[in-house]
């Protein structure tokens, strides 16, 4: 019973206005796309308001108005719950004439609106959400998984780790598909680095208080506590594992999953040497600190996340594909995307795969320590980089069938 | 090693005390509310924005003003304490007369808000506020390795709930509190201030939830949605308890802690569900709740 305001589904900001006459091919002459995802709670500083903020640098940086096309932006806040993100979607699609839905973290809530996508043939970019399932047994021809998943972040920090000794792991895991996901994708690297798993422990989405599962990780005696969860119940858990002792006590934590706000809102002292997988941070190179100097003047402040960052590149390469293909029908343009090499100032050059995988290059980082850190946001440090053919899953592997 | 159920009795111990430390704030949290729900019969929504507000204005006062945790302790439920009396003069005043649903929506929208505003300013992410570093460090008591901290907030928090109670069942001041809750006209026919007594007694009970706001600071992340998260267990602490109960309200909050801990345990899934299977079965059996006087 999470009382909250109820589902904002506002239509703002007609974007690019002025040209009248778009093409006879994009339904009702306007292409709409909408950003769902999490507006309020745990997952707000990855995604929220700052992947709107870069679906509309996208827009412009596009240059829409200037070539007749128009283009509005939709948002609204799942909640992230799959019941409430079924019905946004359906009623985006069914009323509001929405042509393609972007974002969308909670892995749960992505499942549902990947299906529903399906069934009404529009388009589907997830940068927000993590399980490899999206191109895996649920993949669908109208879904293109973006930004990073479950099996990129195993592969990437998962045999990292297991290649510098830490061979006995125990699973903190968030209950519900997306650590479920973490959870097998980053036992199978274990296993397959000659590792084992001691024990493991599900605890419930936005848990708060850690101490309990803390306690069953130490009694494990494992030497990796490995975090399948994200957002609020990541810092809190390494917080908290600081409080109780664990890593004085010689074991390791391995946050699977961490974004830039995570360590943000940690602070470097807690946060200091833990490593782990992005596939964007704003300190790459001079376009992307460009970039982020333009986003973080809108955004108050904060500095974009991985997930931000591919909902620009994503609408980016949506509006390529609409234009070169001539119509939004949402089949039509993510075949036309799958086609089309993508290229952007963020993730550089990639492709997308049949499966409907985004393939681009991913980084092993290291936080900073206090003292190295010399500005705001400036947190990391770049340990390897993991080439785009290895990074993510190989295509075989993952059980699609498309 | 003996086990009950698969689990190590040593496990065991420790789950029980981790489950009596998070049954300290479900305790803190649920008497404020018993307060102000006894005396003024409001039901207070905002009380998980105001524990948000004592941890926020604590990590304000150390990063603005370089004022420490200790410092913190003392101020910061004076301050929110005092939005608490604002609110009550100017707002919750006018509602004493009309149902409880007014009140109810009124602190509510109230909590919207002000949780929207910390949103706006400060994001979801949290911040980092420092464990004070004469409570950094623990003792590894053999069966768990107990940090100071939590033993701090343990041993406060009883001190705080028992004060409270004291207070207000055994002292002058508290029985003024009870009789002008029983009949107002006639305690005020007495000379006793009744409205300005009820002003205070709301100040109280958000300046415990403060208190619990900056108790919580160390340990989880200060966040705008903190206490939202939590404001639905605790009130489901104190429909178990039984409404306006103070001491139900005090040991509902730890029992209900261990009881938690324990689900943690064996079945960690239920962990966040098992309090309302609780409270479902209260209310089939007894609904004024386990301590509350069947009307």
């Amino acid at each position: 019973m999470k009382l909250k305001q109820t589902v904002i589904a506002a239509a703002i900001a007609a974007i690019a206005g002025t040209a009248g006459t778009a093409s006879a091919q994009v339904s009702d002459g306007v292409i709409k796309i909408g950003v769902m995802n999490d507006m309020s709670s745990l997952y707000s500083d990855i995604a929220g308001p700052g992947s709107v903020i870069a679906a509309r640098m996208a827009i412009e940086d596009f240059g829409a108005a200037r070539k007749g096309m128009k283009v509005e932006v939709l948002l609204a806040d799942h909640q992230n719950k799959p019941d409430v993100g079924s019905q946004i979607a359906n009623q985006w699609y069914d009323v509001d004439k929405v042509d393609a839905i972007f974002d969308v973290p909670t892995s749960s809530v992505a499942l549902a609106v990947n299906e529903i996508t399906k069934k009404k043939g529009k388009a589907f970019l997830v940068s927000g959400a993590a399980t490899s399932d999206l191109t895996g047994k649920a993949c669908s021809p109208n879904t293109i998984h973006w930004t990073y998943d479950t099996w990129m972040l195993a592969n990437g920090t998962g045999s990292a780790i297991v290649k510098t000794g830490g061979d006995s792991w125990f699973f903190l895991t968030a209950d519900y598909a997306f650590g479920h996901a973490l959870e097998r994708d980053t036992e199978a690297v274990v296993l397959k680095g000659g590792g084992k798993v001691l024990g493991k422990v599900r605890h419930p989405l936005n848990a708060q208080d850690f101490s309990s599962f803390l306690l069953q990780a130490q009694a494990s005696k494992a030497k990796i506590v490995g975090l399948a969860n994200a957002g609020g119940d990541t810092t809190n858990a390494i917080k908290q594992a600081a409080e109780f002792g664990i890593v004085k006590g010689g074991q390791s934590l391995a946050g699977m999953l961490v974004f830039l706000s995570d360590i943000h809102g940690l602070g470097l002292d807690m946060a200091q040497g833990l490593i782990f997988t992005e596939t964007f941070y704003w300190d790459l190179n001079d376009q992307t600190r460009a970039w982020t100097k333009r986003f973080v003047a809108q955004s108050k402040g904060k500095y974009p996340t991985m997930v931000q960052a591919g909902v620009y590149s994503a609408v980016t390469h949506y509006l390529k594909a609409v234009e070169a293909a001539k119509t939004d029908d949402g089949t039509k343009v993510i075949a036309q995307m799958k086609a089309m090499p993508t290229d952007d100032p963020l993730f550089g050059k990639g492709t997308i795969r049949k499966d409907g995988r985004k393939l681009h290059p991913a980084y092993l980082v290291e936080v900073k320590k206090p003292s190295e850190s010399k500005g705001p946001y400036d947190y990391y440090k770049v340990r390897a980089t993991i080439p785009a053919n290895e990074a993510f899953r190989p295509e075989k592997d993952g059980g699609c069938n498309l | 090693m003996t086990e009950i159920f698969g689990v190590p009795t040593q496990a065991l111990f420790g789950q029980l005390l981790i489950g009596l430390i998070n049954g300290s704030f479900y305790a803190l949290l649920s008497l404020g509310l018993a307060v102000i729900f006894g005396l003024l019969n409001i039901i207070n929504f905002t009380h998980g924005a105001q524990y948000m507000m004592g941890a926020f204005v604590a990590y304000l006062l150390a990063n603005k003003a370089g004022l420490g945790y200790w410092w913190s302790l003392a101020l910061v439920p004076l301050i929110v304490g005092a939005t608490g009396v604002v609110i009550e003069r100017l707002m919750l005043s006018k509602l004493y007369k009309l149902d409880h649903l007014y009140g109810l929506l009124l602190t509510f929208g109230l909590a919207l808000i002000i949780q929207g505003l910390f949103r706006n300013e400060y994001g979801t992410s949290g911040l980092p506020y420092p464990m004070p570093a004469e409570l950094s460090g623990g003792t590894n008591l053999g069966f768990m390795f107990l940090p100071n901290y939590r033993a701090w907030v343990i041993v406060a928090s009883a001190i705080v709930c028992l004060g409270s109670w004291f207070v207000i069942e055994k002292t002058k001041l508290g029985s003024y509190l009870r009789a002008a809750t029983e009949n107002p006209a006639l305690v005020q026919a007495f000379g006793i201030n009744v409205p300005r007594m009820i002003t205070l007694t709301y100040g109280f009970g958000v300046a415990l939830a403060a208190f619990a706001g900056v108790m919580a600071a160390p340990i989880y992340q200060v966040s705008p949605q903190m206490g939202a998260d939590l404001i639905i267990v605790v009130f489901a602490v104190v429909v178990i308890g039984g409404m306006g109960s103070i001491l139900g309200s005090i040991l509902t909050g730890f029992g209900l802690g261990i009881i938690e801990g324990l689900t943690k345990v064996f079945y960690p899934e239920a962990s966040n569900t098992v309090i309302f299977i609780i409270m479902a079965i209260v209310l089939m059996f007894r609904p004024a709740g386990l301590f509350g006087a069947q009307k």
